[in-house]
């Protein structure tokens, strides 16, 4: 019976723990256990293989990862990296062709028809292009999950105007859909997911369709609804800011393994995959031309090193590292952000002269530095 | 024209809405259970059974093939077994709802065909079941194609009702043919041309208009 505690009954008649509980690893009973079980997605070594008629394509390779409830979590990738073969396994839109996928602890892909209904009524999801019925009102189309679940229509009518307050669309609830903006149209697809109570939002490009502006008021309300409601979110995007802004997590695909993965401060600040650096590419200002045309690798006589300081964490202690330098220090360059309260970034300094030991004693502090080259003295 | 004459051509206008209107009512009842089955069977899609989709696509393009006229000489002792009798409106219902069938599940099927794939998704997301989306997704969001594509399948059937009055169905074509063309009484032919022409015009309106209405909210 340890296996049923935490699967957990949800409801009546709604899905139990099955044998194979027992076999789990005890990070993932614990993580299960702890004060919010509900929203835990556990990838096991997932595989997705399509099969076209231009032959076998291995969108998912192996994929071990392990999404906490409560997190929002990001998926990024280039296009064709199987981000969105990835997310659609937590609901089976998409059905792996190898290893499994569980949600809160339970093995989804052995679910019958009706079990997964029952899955799908605790998963929401949002798209890119909305995927908005034309022929139903902003009500109708936030109902719908409801109704089709069965509920009585006296408490639908009191849930849909709830979840159209949270989104902010209180007064469409009588438009079509083809009456609203995009970021009014991605509310309704919001407030859609939300009506039936989800632990889990799945976003694939919510809004990659969107622009800036109206992007970061649905990125706030993706936030907003997370701290409010404790709702475990998963999204893919191609911008690497939306991540910056709400993710707290982050998973990096590459050609369908996992490149890299971690929180959002580490990853971002100090990327070790060349796949996460060429995403970032746009982000980190690389070196100079003008200065990388007056690289030389040797030292130069009376010259001075150059050196990328690289943050990931500490924001940087300008007068330690003066002094561990024991030379003039110039700053040639500098990209410090604050990400979920951590200083990331790089900076490209030059140290007057070519003592090795300069180097060390700044390594001493520390930091993660890296001698790039050389340059002539009045550069 | 004579009283008779106009007694004779309103008699033959109701027979002819009568024998349209049925056939078309069959058509639909037929027809669109027809194409949802062709577009919810084929590989990928909801209901997947791609050896009975490609049967009854075979069986869909047999019946397109066959001439209206064809059919309806060939019919006839199908036509004996369903109403007992080969002429009058009754007779020609068959004929005209056999051809119109198919005619119209094609069309209805584009329509179908045509929803996003993206839209059933998103039913299956919040947990909508296989009759959901039928009923949810795939036929109001068709609909304002399926009724376009009902006022092109009308409009046709409007001209095949008259081929079949010429063969002993009754209606419009029937008295074009007895009276305008065996008794050369031009007049005949002229009013029943306008009426057909008043009828398709009265239709095409209805079905554009009720199109409209949909697409536009
Ligand atoms: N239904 C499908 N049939 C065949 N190949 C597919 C299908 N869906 C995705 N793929 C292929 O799988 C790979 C991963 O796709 P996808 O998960 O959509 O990537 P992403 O979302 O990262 O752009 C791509 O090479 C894509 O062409
Ligand atoms: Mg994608």
């Amino acid at each position: 019976m340890a296996g049923l505690a935490f699967d957990g009954i949800r409801e009546p008649g709604g899905w139990v723990a099955t044998g194979a509980a027992e076999a789990r690893p005890v990070s993932v009973v614990r993580a299960a256990t702890g004060s919010r079980a509900a929203g835990t997605v556990r990838f096991e070594t997932v595989g997705k293989t399509y099969l076209s008629a231009a032959g076998a394509v291995r969108a998912l390779d192996a994929i071990d990862l392990a999404i906490p409830a409560g997190t929002i979590f990001g998926i990024i990738g280039r296009s064709g990296a199987g981000k969105s073969s990835l997310l659609r396994t937590v609901n089976r839109l998409e059905e792996p062709t190898s290893g499994r996928v569980l949600v809160d602890g339970e093995p989804i892909g052995a679910l019958d028809t009706a079990g997964l209904v029952t899955l799908r009524r605790r998963i929401g999801m949002i798209f890119q292009h909305f995927n908005l019925l034309s022929a139903k009102t902003v009500r109708q189309n936030v109902a719908l999950p409801l109704a089709v679940a069965g509920v009585p229509k006296a408490e639908i009518g009191p849930r849909v105007d709830e979840v159209l307050r949270l989104v902010g669309l209180e007064d469409k609830a009588e438009a079509y859909p083809s009456r609203l903006s995009g970021g009014q149209k991605q509310r309704v697809g919001i407030a859609r997911a939300l009506v039936s109570r989800p632990e889990i939002l799945l976003c694939d490009e919510a809004t990659s369709a969107l622009d800036p502006e109206t992007t970061l008021s649905i990125l706030s309300l993706l936030r907003d609804i997370n701290r409010r409601l404790g709702i475990t979110i998963v999204l893919i995007t191609h911008e690497m800011s939306v991540i910056r802004e709400i993710c707290s997590d982050v998973v990096v695909l590459e050609q369908g393994r996992i490149a890299e993965t971690g929180p959002v401060w580490r990853v971002f600040g100090s990327p070790e995959h060349p796949a996460t650096r060429a995403l970032l590419e746009p982000l980190t200002r690389d070196l100079p031309e003008d200065l990388a045309a007056r690289l030389q690798p040797n030292p130069v006589p009376g010259g001075a090193t150059v050196l990328r300081i690289t943050c990931s964490g500490e924001a940087p202690d300008l007068s330690a590292l003066t002094a561990a330098a024991g030379a003039p220090v110039r700053l040639l360059q500098a990209g410090i952000d604050r990400i979920q309260g951590r200083a990331v970034g790089r900076m490209l300094v030059a140290v007057a002269g070519a003592d090795p030991d300069a180097e060390n004693r700044l390594r001493a502090l520390g930091t993660d530095i890296e001698r790039i080259g050389h340059v002539a003295a009045d550069d | 024209m004579s009283p008779q004459m106009i007694d004779r051509l309103w008699q033959a206008g109701l027979d002819t809405l009568v024998m349209v209107g049925a056939s078309a009512g069959i058509a639909v009842l037929a027809g669109l259970p027809l194409a949802l089955f062709l577009v919810t069977s084929g590989p990928g899609g909801i209901f997947p059974a791609p050896r009975a989709n490609r049967v009854v696509g075979m069986l869909v393009n047999g019946f397109r093939a066959v001439p209206f006229i064809v059919l309806l000489v060939a019919l006839i002792p199908f036509t004996r077994l369903v109403t007992g009798t080969t002429i009058g409106v009754w007779a020609a219902i068959v004929p005209l709802s056999v051809s119109a069938t198919p005619f119209f599940a094609r069309i209805a099927e584009v329509s179908l065909r045509d929803v996003d794939a993206g839209l059933i998704e998103a039913a299956q997301s919040i947990g909508c079941r296989r009759r959901h989306i039928l009923a949810h997704v795939l036929l109001p969001e068709a609909l304002p194609g399926i009724i376009g594509g009902l006022t092109i399948t009308i409009v046709s059937m409007i001209g095949a009702s008259a081929m079949a009055g010429a063969v002993g169905a009754g209606g419009l074509g029937d008295v074009a043919i007895r009276y305008g063309y065996q008794r050369f009484d031009t007049t005949v032919m002229m009013a029943v041309i306008a009426i057909l022409i008043a009828l398709v015009c009265v239709v095409q309106f209805a079905g554009d208009t009720a199109v409209r209405r949909l697409r536009t909210r």
